[in-house]
């Protein structure tokens, strides 16, 4: 057994997985708790691209989820921090707590 | 052999950065560990010969999310600033929690047998994943390219519209 098997890459993305939840739910800073959102991200992208190569080698499909999950993560942190940069002018802060101007 | 030793200084690498982009308290720090934690996926996507997958990631997320995050950091505060870390209680609790998710999550992966195909592989090359691609037959993949092509065009126009800045005048 010198290769890397499909256990490895599991539970290397299962703590990568966990670290991502860590992150998300401790910070109260809007542009980390986006990074903590990427690694969640990028743990999820690993298992896909492993699921492909181990169990489904005939064809890839999980490749191609991946190609789609990175295209929309770009997507997706662009408009967040359009969102970011708009709320830091309003309020002067990146705080989770200080994004409160929609509250009644 | 040397593969899995080579695996495993690359997961430790992985996994390091990531903590630490976690629980530092300079935001430009934690963009920098965040981009060695991407790099490291990138050198698994190569291990496991995937290198289109590897050169998109290290295009996309190291050279286009991580520098957008540090020109936001730049842009919204003082970059040396320490941020406020957040309460021990909940920061114990949340450990806590994640940790023995983790410990079950550990248990499972490292006990469960999977059952590798014996299939003939598909080699992931450039040709391949272009044409099927753009193909428009039962397993092409031209209908999501197109969806995401427009998703991205509504992207750009949304982040211009979203970030600029309110005249005076309406």
């Amino acid at each position: 057994m010198s290769a890397i098997g499909l256990n490895d890459i599991l539970l290397l993305s299962g703590l990568l997985f966990i670290i991502g939840i860590y992150g998300f739910l401790t910070r109260r800073n809007l542009i980390t708790m986006l990074m903590s959102i990427e690694l969640i991200l990028n743990s999820v992208n690993l298992n896909f691209v492993a699921f492909n190569k181990y169990l489904h080698p005939n064809n890839l499909d999980g490749l191609f989820f991946t190609l789609f999950i990175i295209t929309i993560a770009a997507a997706e942190a662009a408009v967040a921090i359009a969102i970011i940069i708009n709320l830091y002018r309003q309020t002067k802060s990146v705080d989770v707590n200080d994004g409160n101007s929609m509250h009644y | 052999m040397e593969t899995k030793i080579i695996f495993y200084i690359v997961s430790l690498v992985i996994l390091g950065a990531a903590l630490f982009s976690v629980i530092t308290s300079k935001v430009l720090h934690a963009a920098v560990f965040l981009l060695f934690s991407l790099l490291g996926i990138a050198g698994i996507y190569f291990m496991l010969d995937y290198e289109f997958i590897a050169a998109v990631q290290i295009s996309v997320y190291v050279g286009g999310i991580v520098v957008l995050v540090i020109f936001s950091v730049f842009l919204t505060q003082e970059a040396g600033e320490h941020m406020q870390l957040p309460k021990i209680g909940r920061a114990l609790a949340t450990a806590g929690i994640l940790g023995i998710t983790g410990w079950y999550l550990i248990q499972t992966i490292a006990g469960f047998s999977f059952k590798h195909s014996a299939e003939i592989a598909i080699a992931p090359t450039m040709k391949t994943i272009g044409s099927q691609l753009l193909d428009t037959n039962k397993f092409g993949f031209i209908i999501p390219f197109e969806g995401v092509s427009f998703l991205l065009l509504a992207a750009l126009i949304g982040c211009i519209v979203i970030a600029l800045k309110p005249t005076k005048k309406i």
